[in-house]
């Protein structure tokens, strides 16, 4: 039960804007879920960077020095794997010229208690509990640059009040998805994705979905059919954003009540749960402003 | 308070023409709410930056003219009774929901369930509505310049729908003795409603509330909708449809 | 109509031989008797039962808590001097307007149609008396009703039958209602026969039809959109009026922390137990926990909150007795709701109408077809003859009467437990007489510390 707001920039020239128009349009979803939130930003300098892999883990604080997690995942990895660890907001990022498989049993050896919350070449997680406006501004979300960015305000429906229980849930490389609702059969489709040999993080249904999507793509569906899959194997209430490194995804589920409004120019794509978050995006008087229709997948691509 | 820049009018006796400007985007809307319970018929409101704030001029028992210059959240004009309401821009859930009588009139779109249970008044949204437009209507009337959403209607009890565009799925499901009109398309109708046929009287009211919604198009292209009453029973040949 | 109880029989059904266990007989715990009439029921019509009533099956209840006396580490007050205080305050989160009650036991909400313009007359009369509120229903505010109730609580239902703005205003308190008790996820219902005209009328529906209601709210849907929904009750009626958020028992634990990052002032919590006036038998006996089972999870979340007692929590579904109420108290509720007791003390299920179940197929003291609309003790009727039967004044004066001995009773034990305020009770003065009602109402099983699921050993 939340607020959501998502940003596509085709316009490249708009990149540089990303941080500062997401925040605004987070800035008008607080309300719907004040006990914690997360953002997922995409290509953003200082962040990530092309031909490393990122890990993003949960808090500043993992229980060493930014140098001692250096020098233990370096010793992990091959001699020129040039690992990065940064702290951004309540947020760490730990990058290397490594796969991200790779980069995640090294960081998982070194921070056996680190929770990885985003992973990829591309895509920076960042969660938190508290204000979701102060969350931003911890991480400095007004100053980010980048392609997309996804935020999600939260407010807990039958899970708990935590930093890892907060979306985007992002459990593949680049893949983010946030949800606004609540699924009605999520325990069963877990048991069964754990009998696959999926892993979980939480008790979280969202994260049933995030897994549920991940599982499929990694079958070869695309972004498009494994939110159709999703359609048919989820039960209940859903509005999801779904972001991979170079498209975006919104889906409603067939009775549609949470609600979701999308904007769309040249310039960009932009979904919100309500309209005033869309308001102050730059040409919104001209933007095709429509409600997604129940049971159908809209993707846009980068 | 709120910011007036128009004589200052809320505790005393208005003059009958006042007019005053409330800016939201340094005014709470609770003020401008106290404010137009406190209103006197024959005022007027220019509400500014409304910001697609919620629940903005909820109430209203005056006959007040308020214009809210941009977008609208949830609730805009719930509950209203008098007096005539206008959004510029677009409204969010629920516009107008319950409404009882006057006028609400949105220039842009509104979102989904709008004027949900109202028990009259009349309802134009120039631009599309959402899905769940006129759930629940008991007497209101809507006029939708343009195209409404699925689950339109259901369970209407009374009053009239117009659609000037298309509507969504399962229109009018468990429909009781709403009138729906729709000039465009329908992906499908819901349980029980079924097409009627278009006589004089309703050409009539259709004219009338087309021409009440400032709307020029011709009642004859309209088809009408309306319940097959087979479900006001409980049947066991039902069953399906419950 | 075409739901109803099996045919009436032309004699009086037969009852089971005397001699049962002599001819050798074995009944089957599994199809019982009234298992196979429900399956020839069933059979017979083609349509799930109807009925009113709450949940009839046993479980778990307040009859399995006892409370500890004072005697000498604990001293209790005396009876007739020594003041145990009742009152209770209703609302005072954000409402500038809380309700000020005499007693914690209110009566909940039934509406007009469902009972007869008589019964809620003397609802209200009966409430109003003892200084505690009635609550309206689904299908409007009647003139009869705000007349005679002196703190009226409105119903706020996906329905919205009735619905209006002035009524609104003209509330005590606002009760969104989201599920009930015997119907936790099921929307209202209200059979043919009860559709008078001006039951109608109130609703805006045909005559006679058989009404559904909706289960979902037509504007909103989950915490986030209440939060919005609630900040709209509350700008129209100027922040002065509280707003209650009902909810039926299922999984009270999360829906009670949400109703208050909603922004409720009260949450009511109706367990299994609690009537309807007509729903699916299958629904009544089969969805929701107990009352017993529900209020600890709620006043968990209400604690961990820090919001026990600041956001009110009312607890309906079976209370009968002041022993009831004084256990739900100590369980952490600020208030209990009757209403199925309530309806037994204006002449509900009366002897004296016994020939007259009988004629029903039903007995007094069983009668639960609320949905007929031929209640003989002219409640649960819209029928003129019927409804008649019941004085309102003189059915007011039973319910004030029963009303009193509720609170009496409950100040009786409270004294005992050395409390000069109901509110004082807690769980430290309750203890459980079966495991199963232990583990459920989170207090020891008597004579032990052990609390199944919690802590401590035999």
């Amino acid at each position: 039960m939340c607020g959501i707001a998502a940003l596509q920039l085709r316009n490249p020239s708009l990149h540089p804007r990303m941080g500062s128009l997401l925040s605004s349009m987070l800035c008008q979803i607080v309300d719907r879920g004040p006990d914690s939130a997360g953002l997922a930003v995409y290509n953003t300098p200082g962040l990530v960077s092309p031909g490393t892999s990122t890990l993003s883990l949960l808090g500043r604080d993992q229980g060493m020095t930014t140098a001692d997690i250096t020098a233990g995942v370096a010793a992990l990895l091959p001699f020129d794997a040039a690992v990065a660890v940064q702290v951004v907001g309540d947020t760490t990022l730990v990058s290397a010229a490594v796969g991200t498989d790779l980069l995640v049993k090294a960081v998982t050896e070194t921070l056996p208690a680190a929770t990885v919350i985003g992973r990829g070449e591309h895509v920076a997680v960042m969660k938190s509990v508290g204000h979701p406006m102060e969350i931003a501004a911890d991480h400095g979300l007004e100053a980010m640059a980048g392609s997309q960015g996804l935020s999600h305000t939260r407010m807990a429906t039958e899970s708990a009040v935590t930093a890892g229980g907060s979306h985007p849930f992002s459990v593949a490389d680049d893949l983010c998805l946030v949800h606004n609702g609540s699924f009605s059969n999520h325990a069963t489709v877990r048991r069964e994705l754990k009998r696959e040999g999926v892993v979980f993080d939480s008790e979280n249904d969202t994260e049933v979905g995030a897994r549920y999507v991940a599982s499929r793509l990694q079958q070869g569906d695309t972004l498009e059919e494994a939110l159709v899959n999703l359609g048919k194997v989820l039960d209940g209430f859903y509005t999801l954003v779904v972001t991979t490194a170079d498209s975006m995804a919104v889906v409603r589920d067939p009775i549609a009540c949470k609600p979701a409004i999308i904007a769309e120019t040249d310039d960009y794509v932009a979904m919100a749960s309500e309209y005033r978050a869309l308001a102050a995006l730059p040409g919104i008087d001209n933007a095709r402003i429509f409600e997604p229709e129940p049971g159908k997948v809209y993707t846009w691509s980068l | 308070m709120v910011t007036l820049t128009a004589p200052e009018t809320l505790e005393t006796a208005a003059p009958a023409e006042a007019h005053a400007v409330v800016d939201l985007s340094g005014a709470p809307v609770r003020d401008l709410n106290q404010a137009l319970h406190n209103a006197a018929d024959g005022q007027s409101w220019t509400v500014t930056n409304p910001g697609g704030k919620h629940s903005l001029a909820v109430g209203i028992n005056a006959d007040a003219t308020v214009t809210i210059e941009g977008h609208a959240g949830y609730y805009a004009a719930g509950m209203h009774q008098k007096g005539t309401v206008t959004v510029t821009g677009n409204a969010g859930v629920g516009l107008a929901e319950n409404i009882m009588s006057g006028t609400v009139h949105v220039k842009g779109d509104a979102s989904q369930s709008a004027a949900a249970t109202g028990h009259g008044g009349l309802v134009v949204i120039d631009g599309n509505a959402g899905a769940r437009c006129g759930i629940s209507m008991k007497g209101v009337d809507i006029v939708v310049g343009g195209n409404i959403g699925h689950m339109s209607a259901f369970m209407a009890q009374a009053g009239r729908l117009v659609v000037c565009g298309d509507a969504g799925d399962a229109l009018g499901d468990s429909i009781y003795e709403a009138r729906i009109y729709v000039k465009g398309t329908v992906a499908s109708l819901g349980a029980d409603c079924i097409e009627k046929p278009l006589k004089a009287e309703h050409l009539a009211e259709l004219a009338e509330l087309l021409a009440a919604a400032g709307r020029t198009d011709n009642p004859a292209d309209f088809k009408r909708y309306g319940s097959a009453r087979n479900l006001y029973h409980f049947h066991v040949d039902n069953s399906t449809a419950y | 109509m075409t739901i109803t109880s099996l045919p009436v029989p032309a004699q009086a059904p037969a009852a089971a031989p005397a001699n049962i266990a002599e001819l050798g007989l074995r009944e089957s715990a599994t199809f019982d008797r009234a298992t196979i009439a429900d399956i020839q029921r069933a059979a017979a019509t083609g349509v799930y039962d109807i009925r009113g009533w709450g949940a009839k099956r046993k479980v778990p209840h307040f009859d399995d808590l006892l409370f500890l006396g004072a005697s000498m580490s604990r001293y209790p007050l005396e009876g007739y001097r020594e003041k145990c205080d009742t009152d209770v305050v209703l609302g005072d989160r954000y409402a500038s307007n809380p309700l000020h009650l005499q007693t914690p036991v209110t009566i909940a909400g039934m509406s007009f149609g469902a009972l007869s313009a008589n019964a809620k007359e003397a609802l209200g009369r009966g409430a109003s008396e003892v200084g505690t509120s009635t609550t309206t229903g689904d299908g409007g505010m009647t003139p009869e009703e705000r007349g005679q109730s002196k703190h009226l609580v409105y119903q706020y239902l996906p329905s919205r039958y009735g619905m209006n703005p002035d009524d609104l205003r003209k509330a005590d308190a606002i009760e969104i209602v989201l599920g009930q008790g015997a119907k936790p996820g099921g929307g209202g219902m209200l059979l043919g026969q009860k559709i008078t005209e001006r039951v109608a009328g109130m609703r805006t529906l045909p005559v006679g039809i058989d009404q559904r209601s909706a289960s979902r709210h037509p504007d909103w849907t989950g915490p986030d959109d209440l939060e919005i929904k609630i900040g709209e009750l509350r700008e129209i009626t100027d922040w002065k009026t509280p707003i209650y958020v009902k909810i039926g028992a299922s999984r009270p634990y999360y829906d009670t922390a949400l109703a208050v990052k909603s922004g409720a002032d009260v949450v009511v919590l109706d367990g299994m137990q609690g009537g309807t006036a007509a729903t699916q038998q299958v629904f009544i006996e089969n969805v929701g926990i107990p009352t017993l089972a529900a209020i600890p999870q709620a006043v968990q979340a209400l604690q961990e909150l820090g919001m026990h007692h600041k956001v009110q929590l009312i607890v309906s579904g079976g209370i009968r007795t002041g022993a009831d109420v004084a256990k739900a108290m100590a369980l952490g509720a600020d208030a209990v709701a009757i209403g199925t007791a309530a309806l037994i003390a204006l002449g509900d299920n009366d002897p004296r109408y016994a020939a007259e179940y009988s004629a029903l197929g039903s007995a007094a003291g069983f009668y639960d077809d609320f949905q007929d609309g031929r209640d003989p003790a002219g409640i649960t009727t819209q029928d003129p003859e019927l409804s008649s039967r019941l004085d309102p004044v003189a059915a007011g004066k039973r319910l004030a009467n029963y009303l009193r001995v509720l609170t009496m009773e409950a100040q009786t034990i409270a004294r005992a437990c050395g409390k000069s305020h109901l509110h004082n009770l807690e769980p430290e003065d309750l203890v459980a007489l079966t495991i199963e009602a232990s583990a459920m109402a989170r207090v020891p099983l008597a004579g032990t510390s052990w609390i199944p699921g919690v802590q401590g050993s035999f």
